[in-house]
């Protein structure tokens, strides 16, 4: 028996809109222009980066809500360099050419994933009235397969740490959404490359765990030239 | 003359001394030792020190978690019971052993921190899982996990109360791996929505772990 629910604790947002509407979906795919695509992530660019509306963090320079956004700018502009900073790895194993088959496969679509996470984080930057971080200049050691997977390893595993380490600090409930999608897949990119160094995919156990910006950005400082 | 620096360590405050740990808030890092408690040591473990923490946060994010525990209830049997039932080996069996328990300590968590919030932990639901060799047990891991991952990551913008935000994100974290390693088990890409895990809905999340259920 179907049961009709009227959730009033919080408006429709992006997370339920485009969760529960797949008409929703294909009509704002139309708009970004990419008629074929029917990957949420296809949608989340669109939304994060073709909104024309001014957000209510946007238009006032003065209210609460815009020291939220400074705030979420601040968050989306960290991630964003952790992001440039992925895609720029995973460039260069790439360009390396260590990794053949399945594996190279898995290497190149990883890559490729940082790059639209990248993309998303840009336009979430200025859809809140900011201006997205630099891509920074970035150095990776580059030996051997097996090197590169360990750090690849490393890598990922921070980068879902950072995310988890920020959520609670994201006001802007849109923001989030995007947040915890890109979280979820640092994790699965996390547990990919645990396979593939026989390491565990779980290595915090039940409760993955957060880092902080301070720890994170200390962890990277090497990598940036 | 007080030294400032120096953290009381009597009394409520002892254990907890820390005001921050790797980062992370006092009030968080209590979050967390008390779910990892509550996992570990059943509700009981956790002092009455945190319930004042949980008391803004309502019923919400309680009823949230109330659907989030149905999940690793289920999660929890998969493995637990369903798992030996089939007969499972190699790899498989190491990841329905390991996850199994992490869903078991998922559930521990979530009862506890549940209570916590003034709520009331639903009861195991009793499961049908129409699976009997090690191919169907792992296509529905791989059914159960990435369902779970877009169960939570579409629920918990929803929470109020931040700490159990960072809970849950400590949580889908993990089922995002079990999600990608049981998807690579099987030939399968371990980012089936690329570089954006979709969120779901109730229903939608209802629609695939709801024939589970037998109430």
């Amino acid at each position: 028996m179907p049961e009709t629910r009227t959730d009033t604790r919080e408006p429709e947002g992006l997370v339920q809109r485009l969760a529960r509407d797949d008409v929703d979906r294909k009509r704002f795919l139309k708009m970004a222009g990419s008629g074929a695509a029917a990957s949420f992530g296809a949608f989340v660019i669109a939304a994060c980066g073709s909104s024309k509306k001014a957000t209510t963090a946007a238009t006032s320079s003065t209210s609460t809500a815009s020291s939220g956004a400074s705030g979420d700018i601040a968050i989306v502009n960290y991630a964003l360099t952790l992001e440039y900073l992925e895609t720029a790895f995973y460039e260069k194993v790439v360009q390396a050419g260590l990794f053949k088959g399945k594996v190279g496969a898995l290497i190149k679509d990883f890559g490729a994933q940082e790059a639209t996470h990248v993309e998303a984080l840009k336009g979430t930057v200025m859809k809140l009235g900011g201006t997205p971080a630099a891509k920074p200049a970035a150095k990776f050691p580059i030996e051997s397969a097996n090197q590169v997977a360990e750090l690849a390893y490393t890598v990922e595993n921070l980068g879902a740490a950072a995310y988890l380490g920020q959520a609670a600090k994201i006001q802007n409930p849109e923001v989030l959404a995007a947040a915890l999608a890109i979280h979820s897949v640092e994790a699965r990119h996390a547990a990919t490359l645990a396979t593939l160094v026989k390491k565990s995919p779980t290595p915090d156990g039940a409760f993955a765990k957060p880092a902080d910006m301070s720890t994170v950005l200390a962890a990277v400082k090497p990598f940036l030239v | 003359m007080q030294d400032h620096t120096t953290i009381p360590t009597d009394g409520a405050n002892a254990g907890l001394a820390e005001v921050e740990v790797k980062g992370l808030t006092r009030s968080s890092f209590i979050l967390r030792g008390a779910l990892a408690a509550g996992a570990l040591y059943g509700a009981s473990a956790v002092t009455p020190f945190v319930s004042g923490a949980f008391a803004a946060s309502g019923r919400g994010d309680a009823e949230i978690l109330n659907f989030a525990l149905t999940l690793e209830y289920l999660e929890a049997a998969f493995y637990n019971e369903k798992g030996p039932q089939v007969g499972l080996s190699g790899t498989a069996k190491s990841y329905a052993k390991i996850f199994g328990e992490q869903e078991a300590d998922h559930v521990k968590a979530l009862m506890s921190t549940i209570k916590q919030l003034g709520g009331k932990p639903v009861a195991k639901p009793t499961f049908v899982f129409p699976v009997n060799s090690e191919s169907s047990f792992l296509k529905l891991a791989s059914v159960l996990e990435n369902t779970g991952v877009g169960a939570y990551n579409g629920a918990a913008p929803s929470l109020k109360d931040k700490e159990v935000l960072t809970a849950a994100g400590a949580i889908v974290q993990v089922e995002a791996r079990h999600a990608a390693a049981i998807n690579l088990l099987l030939g399968k890409s371990p980012t089936p929505d690329q570089g954006f895990d979709r969120p779901l809905t109730k229903e939608q999340v209802l629609a695939k772990a709801g024939p589970l259920i037998k109430k």
